[in-house]
């Protein structure tokens, strides 16, 4: 408790008569001297317990203790004492010094303090509750209006708009429980036409996540500058990142390169959500190992890549969604996540359908328990027919249409894509092996002989299905005269050092497939290759 | 999926030499397979053995290395064995012909067992 004390002397109009109110509260006029005094009674004065239990005006003259407190008011002047007490507490006291009158204070007077106490007391209470009301209410907008800042600040370290990529659709959405969140994503245009994708969490939420997302950010920023590989790109962040973190604080971060022109995605994952790659049939968690930044120094970064073929998408999401409770305690969790995904394969917003859902789940009266971010990137289904080949043949549909550029080991990405649809749709897993031994011989003789391994000119890749065949053309950019008559590889010919050990190209595919053609014309070969369904083979599939 | 670079490392037994290949058989393991034949190739043995049980991929560039391996054999009178082919693989060096030159086997034991007993 603290004692303040004003002292007030009559002013010179004044005629030095006592006034009625002179027990009442001092009013501070400009005709008066003010000196408040103030003095700190310590918590164990016994006058302190001895004004508690007191039940009215304490004349101080009467009092002997050992207390400082009492010492110190008896020296300031302070005559009598009424405590004012509300609900057993005492909140503060009436202080009066000697009476101008230089009388002693009569009883009557003793009983007015007393009157006047037990009604100012629960005036003054009021009065106290009122302005701690309004101080708290002051510190509470005054720290509204910083986190409004903050959170104005935080979203400008996010993507003000998103990449625009010809044939790719992304989303985004960011959605903190509180008014700044420890979730980040970001994305980074390469002058080559790839796309850096990053999502983040940093453990907890509120201003401590914001501000270790803010430095993780721009750490990450500068090590996708300047590394291309994003095992190494999440390795420096993480050496960056240990040093400065706070104490049991981490950053769990998917950084991954898409190439726009094949789907290829290279990823490498800090302990973050797995990605899902949403196929025509399911969803594939896709997987990379390594620790979250800022736990420990020198760690690795497992690397791997997949590529969305047209139609599919890729799914990046905090834990915000999978850690939701409904009111029965019950977790959103991950299979409810994987069957709404694999139920709405087609949806074009999958971001919308996935936060309906979280709120049907949770009910209208959930409390955001922790930040929530999507981040989805769709490769938009390409349908062209294909002049001059069978494939514009009604009946046909097109499961596939990319290109790759042409460079060494491309052939082995078309040979993977191409399987991966075609398994998906359905092509006998015994022949899987032959297509794509086929597909990858036919690539690469676009990427080497009709294109010469130049990267800026692409080989572009068709799948059609019907009821009864698979068509898979190939395309390169040279065109114009005729692809030669390959010579037959003859081996023993070749052992004797008579026919060059190569040439095994077209020989190979014809040996895959059950008929191949080549068209030409002024622009373009196309080797186009036919996979018949035999009875047995759509017997397969429909079982 | 992801590309895996090419290696090929040899081991020598009583007449044989052994290499391993691991990876992908294309342009790219022109060098490595060319280095661990020569290596193989200086110990004089009587046969090499290709273990294929780590190759993920051979394309017409691949087969054209073997084929200039199986050359290279025939040349110094060394008899090339492979084993570790998958079914499709096998499939090819028979519509190659390499299986006419090159005896194919299961597993390393049984090319071994051949390549001292045959």
């Amino acid at each position: 408790m603290k004692f303040f004390r004003r002292q007030t002397k009559p002013d010179e109009k004044s005629n030095g008569e006592p006034k009625s109110n002179d027990l009442q509260p001092s009013i501070p006029s400009s005709t008066r001297q003010v000196k408040p005094v103030e003095y700190e009674f310590a918590p164990n004065d016994p006058f302190l317990n001895y004004l508690i239990s007191s039940p009215g005006v304490v004349t101080l003259e009467k009092l002997t203790m050992e207390s400082p407190a009492l010492e110190f008011m008896k020296n300031v002047g302070v005559k009598i004492v009424v405590p004012l007490v509300s609900q057993g507490e005492l909140i503060g006291l009436l202080n009066l010094g000697p009476r101008l009158s230089e009388q002693d204070y009569s009883s009557d007077d003793f009983r007015l303090l007393n009157t006047l106490a037990t009604q100012a007391a629960p005036a003054l209470r009021v009065a106290q509750l009122a302005r701690q009301q309004q101080a708290e209410a002051r510190e509470r907008e005054r720290m509204e209006q910083e986190l409004r800042v903050a959170r104005v600040i935080q979203e400008t370290l996010l993507p003000k708009e998103l990449p625009e990529l010809d044939n790719w659709q992304l989303d985004a959405l960011w959605q903190p429980a509180r008014e700044v969140s420890g979730d980040f994503y970001d994305f980074f245009e390469f002058p080559d036409g790839r796309l850096g994708i990053i999502t983040g969490d940093v453990t907890g939420k509120g201003v401590p996540a914001a501000l270790v997302m803010a430095t993780t950010r721009s750490i990450l920023r500068g090590a996708a500058e300047r590394l291309v590989n994003p095992g190494e790109v999440l390795e420096r962040a993480n050496n960056l990142l240990c040093p400065d973190i706070p104490r049991n604080m981490f950053v769990t971060c998917l950084y991954g390169l898409l190439d726009p022109a094949t789907g290829q995605f290279v990823f490498a994952n800090a302990g973050h959500n797995l990605p899902k790659k949403c196929t025509s049939t399911s969803a594939i968690d896709l997987r990379a190992t390594g620790m979250p930044l800022g736990l420990m120094p020198e760690m690795t970064y497992e690397e791997n890549e997949v590529v969305l073929m047209p139609g599919e998408s890729l799914l990046l999401y905090s834990d915000g969604l999978v850690e939701a409770h409904n009111p029965d305690g019950e977790m959103f969790g991950f299979p409810l996540l994987n069957s709404l995904i694999t139920d709405c394969i087609d949806c074009s917003d999958q971001i919308e359908m996935l936060m309906d859902e979280l709120g049907k789940f949770t009910g209208p009266d959930w409390e955001q328990e922790d930040d929530v971010t999507f981040v989805t990137i769709r490769r938009l289904p390409v349908l062209q027919p294909v002049a001059g080949t069978d494939g514009d043949a009604e009946g046909m549909t097109i499961l596939a249409d990319f290109s790759l550029p042409s460079v060494p080991g491309n052939e082995r990405l078309a040979m993977e894509q191409v399987a991966e649809i075609v398994r998906t749709a359905g092509f006998p897993v015994d022949r899987l092996e032959n297509l794509k031994t086929a597909v990858s011989e036919a690539t690469l003789n676009a990427i080497e002989h009709g294109n010469n391994y130049d990267p800026a000119v692409p080989a572009t890749i068709r799948v059609l299905k019907s009821a009864d065949r698979y068509i898979i053309l190939v395309t390169d950019q040279g065109g114009g005269t005729l692809i030669p008559d390959h010579v037959k590889p003859d081996l023993d010919a070749k052992l004797a050092g008579l026919q060059s050990p190569r040439g095994w190209g077209i020989f190979l595919i014809e040996s895959m497939v059950d008929e191949m053609k080549v068209h030409t014309d002024e622009g373009h070969h196309t080797l186009e290759m036919v996979f018949i369904l035999t009875s047995k083979d759509k017997q397969g599939v429909a079982a | 999926m992801k590309s895996q670079p090419f290696e090929a490392v040899v081991r020598f037994h009583e007449g044989s030499a052994t290499i391993d290949l691991q990876g992908e058989i294309n342009a790219f393991a022109e060098t490595a397979l060319t280095q661990a034949y020569h290596q193989a190739d200086a110990q004089n043995p009587a046969t090499v053995v290709l273990n294929f049980t780590q190759v993920s991929y051979i394309n017409s560039t691949g087969i054209a290395l073997i084929v200039g391996l199986l050359a290279q054999a025939r040349k110094n009178h060394r008899r090339l064995v492979v084993f570790g082919l998958s079914d499709h693989y096998i499939e090819i060096f028979k519509i190659t012909r390499l299986s006419d030159f090159m005896d194919i086997y299961a597993d390393e034991t049984s090319a071994l067992h051949e390549v001292k007993n045959g």
